[in-house]
């Protein structure tokens, strides 16, 4: 399946790049982001990291969708 | 809008007028400033940066949460985005209710749940020249669970 996978703040410099089209056969948001994290070396996990799904927050274990719109939001710090 | 973001100095007077209310006998009012130092290295100005679409549909949950939860009448909360320099204000809670217990808790939850849950990062810009990403996973919870309060 496809999905688009965006990266922001220290994820974005980690990867170098914001956003990537990524060809996968499927399963969870925290199995594409080990992933992802194979393919750029910088990305590292961290466990306060955040997902959304299409602009709605979502939890690392629910599974994805061909087409989706997957968003990594490194620790937040609002405030 | 209850919730929202800004790239312009946030205007507290209007945000305090928004929640005016004459049953309202209290009104508490957060800001979160821009402070010079933060584990110790001197700071000289602070970039947000905000993901618009999810930070506003979150935060409207945080404030409909604290309405239901405490019972105030009105709530809001404007976060900045963006470079920001010392003394300006970051973010803005203004609660009004009838009382001032409920909108101590309100404003507080408030606060306390937009750092944890908004995809809102900060970057820190040192006057070393060295910038850097702020992590705040352990001082969130907590509001200050270590010796220098990182970002009330």
């Amino acid at each position: 399946m496809k999905v688009r996978v965006r990266y922001f703040a220290l994820f974005r410099e980690q990867t170098g790049c914001s956003a990537e089209a990524v060809e996968w056969p499927g399963g969870t948001a925290a199995e594409l982001f080990q992933q992802m994290a194979a393919k750029h070396a910088g990305l590292t996990a961290e466990a306060a990291a955040l997902v959304a799904v299409n602009d709605e927050m979502a939890s690392w274990e629910s599974t994805l969708s061909d087409g989706d719109e997957v968003l990594f939001f490194p620790p937040v710090a609002g405030g | 809008m209850k919730f929202s973001v800004s790239d312009t100095p946030i205007d507290v007077a209007a945000a305090r007028q928004a929640v005016a209310d004459r049953s309202c006998g209290a009104l508490v009012v957060f800001e979160g400033w821009i402070r010079d130092h933060n584990e110790g290295q001197e700071v000289e100005r602070l970039e947000y940066e905000v993901y618009r679409p999810v930070a506003v549909k979150e935060g409207e949950r945080i404030i409909d949460e604290a309405v239901e939860r405490f019972g105030v009448s009105n709530a809001l909360c404007i976060h900045r985005e963006g470079l920001l320099e010392l003394g300006e204000v970051a973010v803005l809670v203004c609660v009004s209710s009838p009382h001032r217990g409920e909108a101590f808790d309100a404003c507080r939850y408030i606060i306390d749940q937009a750092k944890t849950r908004l995809p809102i990062w900060k970057k820190e810009h040192y006057v070393s020249g060295v910038s850097e990403w702020v992590n705040c996973e352990h001082c969130a919870a907590a509001g200050h669970a270590h010796g220098e309060t990182p970002h009330d």
